[in-house]
């Protein structure tokens, strides 16, 4: 006969006013196999959990109910509080009584009914629980930082610091993201380049890091501690070790009129290129879809077209056969650090996007986004800093700037808002104005966001004493009048239409993630919002994670981010992976499933179904050698004990700890009579 | 090809060289235009402005009459015919309650499968017979496409274009041999039903956008909507300034009609308040040019087959011709 | 089934919800204070992947007048696919529950997210509306021999 302890919480007023919880008490002590029962005032405080534990030693209890909150709530507290005392944590469940009965119901009379009703099914199921034994993994102590912009930078820099080895994977040629191409950062005007390139260094020389540029993600498989990851090596048509960066080979290069992604299409680059001059690692690439030999070996030309780079090359590092190689790598834990791309203004957009037409962008050649205003900003830039018109070179004396393109503007596709442009659009007009001293920037905003430290005075100071113009309202429309481009608006504080003239627009883009992110997070198994930007596993408490263990979020792959932001997620992040490198071997709830082999039938109906992978086979031999059967296995370390393998047996011989058939059928029976 | 047809109210008054041109062209094109019986008011203006259940039961009238008679397309020349109904039948997949409440109101079969065409979609199927029957007749002319702002918009519900930055009307006039020339207002507003009690706000929107036109080098406006036509049209003496040269506003069947080689006359193009009579004279000469260079062509062409026949003669037998 | 003491029918309504979502939104429902219907009770699972048709027909069995299954939203599953498998078992199992003598209306499935405190209530509220205007379920009691 068993021996249940039941513990019936008023929660101050919370459950007692609507349930009677000394009746509740009372009638489930003549349940059989209730071995005590009692009510108290607040069960999770500390004298109510000593009542548990007194309870257990006095009475000899071999299973534990308390009936109060959401087990979301305190089922843990109670766990802990009844393993102190040598029981096993799995023989202790709660009651939802406050909830999903007193919260939601007046009648006290039905609710007490209720809550007895509720607390008998538990007691029933609680009779079948057996003890379970937290599950130990082993975990590899290597972590893998997915994107090399300033949050998988610092994300890794910590991780590399706390002694553990990093393997880093950039898509690009070189590593810095899409802060290496800023001019200045808010709210401090300091030079992007200034601050990241001696990280970049760093990370490059750091002797815990493995930097693999150049290079995607292809698979990962495995759980927490135990990922195995396939990473595409692309082929730069490069030997990173020969080559010493000394860049004859882009001088050689003829071709030298391709369109730079680094500049944002306002400069340009050769087909064999290193990005930018600091590039980290200073290697470069042949982009094939411009290069004169590649192009010719696709048309199948028998002779190669061009081969200049080669010819200039002292050290013979260029290597035109290089083909996409595959690098496998053990992990314990990853960090997506992926970042975002801006929306693109022109006509064709992703579905769900509709695009700014009424902007002409990509047919006004003065109307720019942010990214492009910053590159002309950019010491570094295709003008060396100096900031003028993309069309005719001039300087624009009059230059407008148009907030939330993109954001906060559910018609065309995106709601959310972007978070970084009310402060970068302040620091453009800040930056022009420094540039341009007798030119004047407008502003068209719907609201300023300024809410982070220093930022307010930052906007402030854009108003005040760079005599930025802001005007509360959306622009309709942007045309060309000759050189000049009309700007159609509304200032919806006056209530008066405008239309004003200006040389240069400057559209403050949205923020979304990367392309492809989607199809990441499916490797990854990590879910996604109908924008594409990771989930994180909580809101509030748990920022960084995401649902899948072992995999953890920094920057703006997780919603849109700033660089403070984004370098405190990263830390974040790092000190989540420390942490739980700090261990030998990884922790986890019991709950998972279990195969009866002398049950199963080796349909695999589960393997089918387990969205893990979780099910292995395992043959089961006599004692001679000779194969028997082969049957389902669960590896514990990967299944997350959803229990669909469980509802698909046919045979039911596979079981999920926690939740068995035998507890959940003595559940119902004990509900409804 | 049939497809239904509902000309609404303006294509049977201010706008009837609309209706005329549209059926001369639809003929050269082999289209059977098959005009909805008994049909009624399509519930713009007035109608959309008392009631949104009046402004949806009276399209889905219309709708269910030629679901009735046959029909699968319906197409509505007038931007707000087609406005009305499109969006008519766009709230009722959208809105179950609506759908009974009209079926309600109906009392006659109704399954909202008519779809709702104008005439730009349908010139635009049309485009390789138009190239090939118009051979690039106006070649030359500079016409500016004004859409307006009824016919691409709400983007939802109206999808066959982009709502800011359309582009089929200047496709279909491109088949024509025209060249439509790039400009900043081809979706901005004219003033619409405000012609009659804002007539002000009327001429200065109609202005800009003359003048816009002007400045791209137009020689003529083409539209596919019957108030802009006759905003822009008949109020166009007081749009334009004295020493500036009027600008032809026709409707896009009146250019494809041009372009088919179709006479004015039976376009009723002698309805327009601004002269078209210069437009149609430039036609005649880009057309004079055009059959000039063709002509030209077609006698090279048969020199320099003379030339390869002579050659023929003394080389190789069947290698010269090739 | 039981009744009251004015003897008006009330229904006995079992829901199996998941963990994640539907578990989560009905203790929202809670701290939101949305009053709601106490016919209801819940068995907690960790994914709608988990239950068995056959949970359904022992309630059933057992006296509930109707079921209600509940869980994440398609895409949002915590499991990733598991509410897929139980959309599809329960699909099929919904032509079944006519011929095993239970009328299919007695049976709610749903999509109840961790943020859906209300749509909770509505369901829960719905669905006790509905197997009250059907009446007890008695044919399995009947099947038994017992009044």
């Amino acid at each position: 006969m068993a021996r249940i302890g039941v513990f019936v919480c008023h929660c101050g007023e919370n459950i007692g006013r609507t349930v009677d919880c000394a009746r509740v008490a009372n009638e489930l002590r003549d349940l059989p196999g209730v071995a005590h029962s009692v009510d108290y005032k607040y069960m999770c405080s500390d004298p109510g959990q000593s009542i548990v534990k007194q309870a257990i030693r006095e009475k000899n209890l071999d299973g534990v109910i308390v009936a109060a909150c959401s087990p979301h709530m305190h089922e843990k507290t109670f766990r802990r509080a009844v393993a102190s005392e040598g029981l096993n944590p799995f023989l202790a469940e709660m009651a939802n009584i406050r909830e999903h009965c007193s919260w939601i119901h007046e009648d006290r009379e039905k609710a007490t009914d209720k809550a007895i009703e509720v607390c008998r099914s538990i007691v029933e199921k609680v009779k079948h629980n057996v003890p379970l034994e937290t599950i130990r993994i082993p975990v590899t102590k290597r972590a893998l930082v997915i994107g090399a912009g300033i949050a998988g930078i610092q994300a890794a820099l910590d991780i590399a610091d706390g002694g553990v080895e990093v393997v880093v994977v950039e898509k690009d040629p070189s590593i810095g993201g899409h802060m290496s191409q800023l001019s200045e950062t808010f709210p401090t005007l300091d030079c992007s380049q200034c601050i990241l390139t001696p990280r970049m260094v760093e990370l490059y020389q750091h002797p815990n890091v493995k930097l693999i540029t150049y290079a995607e993600v292809e698979e990962v498989s495995g759980y927490i501690g135990n990922f195995k990851v396939k990473i595409r090596q692309k082929a730069r048509s490069v030997d990173a070790d020969k080559c010493n960066g000394c860049g004859a080979c882009a001088k050689a290069c003829p071709n030298k009129k391709v369109p730079s992604e680094f500049d944002t299409g306002l400069g340009t680059r050769t087909a064999i290129y290193v990005p930018f001059p600091q590039a980290v690692p200073n290697i470069p690439v042949i982009d094939r879809a411009a290069c004169a030999l590649f192009r010719g070996r696709a048309k199948g030309l028998k002779k190669e077209a061009c081969a200049k780079c080669r010819e200039a090359c002292s050290r013979e590092a260029i290597d035109y056969d290089q083909q996409d190689t595959f690098i496998m790598q053990d992990i314990g834990a990853i960090v997506v650090a992926t970042g975002y791309q801006l929306y693109s203004i022109g006509k064709d957009q992703p579905a769900g996007l509709t695009g700014y037409g009424e902007y002409g962008y990509g047919t006004i050649p003065d109307v720019i986004d942010g990214m492009q205003f910053e590159r002309l900003a950019s010491a570094s830039g295709p003008t060396g800093g100096r900031i003028v018109r993309p069309s005719d070179g001039k300087e624009p004396k009059r230059i407008v700037f148009l907030q939330c393109i993109g954001s906060r503007d559910p018609a065309k596709g995106i709601e959310y808002c972007s978070k970084i442009c009310c402060m970068y659009v302040a620091k453009h007009t800040m930056l022009y104005k420094h540039k341009v001293h007798d030119g004047q920037a407008t502003v068209f905003y719907m609201d300023i966001r300024a809410a982070g430290k220093g930022y307010e005075e930052f906007t402030r100071r854009a108003i005040e004493e760079d005599g930025a113009r802001y005007i509360r309202g959306r622009v309709s429309r942007l045309y060309r009048d000759g050189e000049v481009i009309k700007v159609q608006a509304f200032d919806t504080l006056s209530g008066e239409p405008i239309l004003m003239d200006a040389d240069m627009v400057v559209l403050a883009t949205a923020m979304r993630p990367q392309p492809g992110i989607q199809l990441l997070a499916q490797t990854l198994s990590a879910s996604y919002d109908q924008h594409g930007f990771f989930n994180e596993a909580h809101p509030k408490l748990r920022p960084v994670e995401t649902n899948t263990a072992g995999i953890f979020l920094a920057g703006a792959c997780q919603s849109p981010r700033d660089i403070p932001d984004s370098v405190a997620m990263a830390s974040a992040t790092a000190a989540k992976v420390l942490g739980m490198f700090s261990k030998d071997q990884l922790e986890r709830e019991p709950t998972v499933a279990r195969v009866d082999v002398s049950l199963c039938a080796g349909c695999f109906h589960c393997e089918r179904v387990c969205p893990y992978g979780a099910i292995t086979h395992l043959e089961i031999r006599d004692r001679k050698g000779n194969l028997v059967k082969v049957v389902a296995d669960v590896n514990p370390g990967v299944c997350q004990g959803c229990g669909t393998c469980q509802a698909t047996c046919p045979s039911k011989s596979v079981e999920l700890s926690g939740f068995t058939d035998e507890q959940i059928y003595a559940a119902i029976n004990a509900l409804v009579l | 090809m049939r497809i239904g047809y509902y000309p609404g109210c303006s294509l049977h008054a201010t706008s009837r060289e609309f209706d005329e041109s549209l059926r001369a062209t639809a003929v050269a094109l082999d289209v059977e235009l098959a005009e909805i019986d008994d049909w009624s008011c399509c519930g713009a203006t007035s109608g959309h402005a008392t009631s949104h259940l009046l402004s949806v039961a009276l399209p889905a009238r219309n709708l269910a009459l030629a679901e009735e008679q046959g029909m699968q397309e319906v197409l509505a020349p007038c931007a707000a015919c087609y406005n009305r109904l499109a969006s008519a039948s766009h709230s009722l997949r959208e809105d179950a309650g609506l759908e009974i409440k009209i079926k309600e109101i109906l009392a006659r079969p109704f399954a909202n499968t008519v779809r709702v065409r104008n005439v730009m979609e349908l010139y635009r199927s049309l485009i390789p017979q138009i190239t090939e029957k118009s051979a690039g007749r106006l070649k030359g002319m500079k016409v500016a496409c004004y859409y307006g702002c009824l016919l691409v918009r709400p983007p939802g519900v109206l999808a066959f274009d982009d709502a800011e930055q359309p582009t089929s009307m200047d496709e279909i006039c491109r088949a024509t041999g025209a060249t439509s020339v790039d400009w900043n207002l081809k979706v901005e507003c004219c003033g619409g039903a405000f012609s009659l009690s804002r007539t002000a706000s009327v001429i200065r929107l109609g202005r800009a956008i003359l003048e816009d036109a002007r400045k791209a080098g137009a020689e003529a406006l083409i539209v596919a909507c019957p108030m802009c036509h006759s905003n822009l049209d008949f109020r166009q003496s007081a749009m334009t300034q004295s020493g500036e040269t009027p600008m032809p506003v026709l409707f896009l069947s009146e250019l494809v009609g041009m372009g088919l080689g179709l006479s004015a006359r039976d376009m009723g193009m002698k309805r327009h308040f601004v002269n078209t009579g210069p437009i149609e004279k430039r036609a005649t000469e880009t057309a004079a040019q055009v059959a000039a260079e063709a002509a030209a062509k077609a006698a090279k062409a048969a020199e320099t087959a003379a030339k390869a026949t002579a050659q023929a003669g003394t080389a190789p037998a069947g290698k010269g011709v090739a | 089934m039981a009744e009251t003491s004015n003897g008006a029918f009330e229904p006995k309504v079992t829901a199996f919800v998941c963990n994640w979502c539907t578990y989560t939104g009905a203790d929202l429902a809670g701290t939101s204070r949305l009053q709601m219907s106490p016919n209801v009770r819940i068995i907690r699972l960790p994914c709608t992947g988990r239950i068995d048709p056959l949970f359904i027909v022992k309630a059933f069995e057992r006296g509930a007048d109707g079921v209600i299954v509940s869980g994440c939203h398609p895409a949002d599953c915590h499991y990733t696919s598991g509410n897929y498998h139980a959309r599809r078992r329960f699909a099929l199992f919904l032509e079944l529950a006519g011929f095993m003598g239970i009328d299919p209306k007695r049976i709610t499935f749903s999509w109840v997210s961790a943020s859906e405190g209300g749509k909770w209530r509505d369901v829960v509220n719905d669905t006790v509306t509905r197997v009250r205007e059907l009446g007890p379920f008695t044919a399995y009691r009947e099947l038994a021999g017992k009044p």
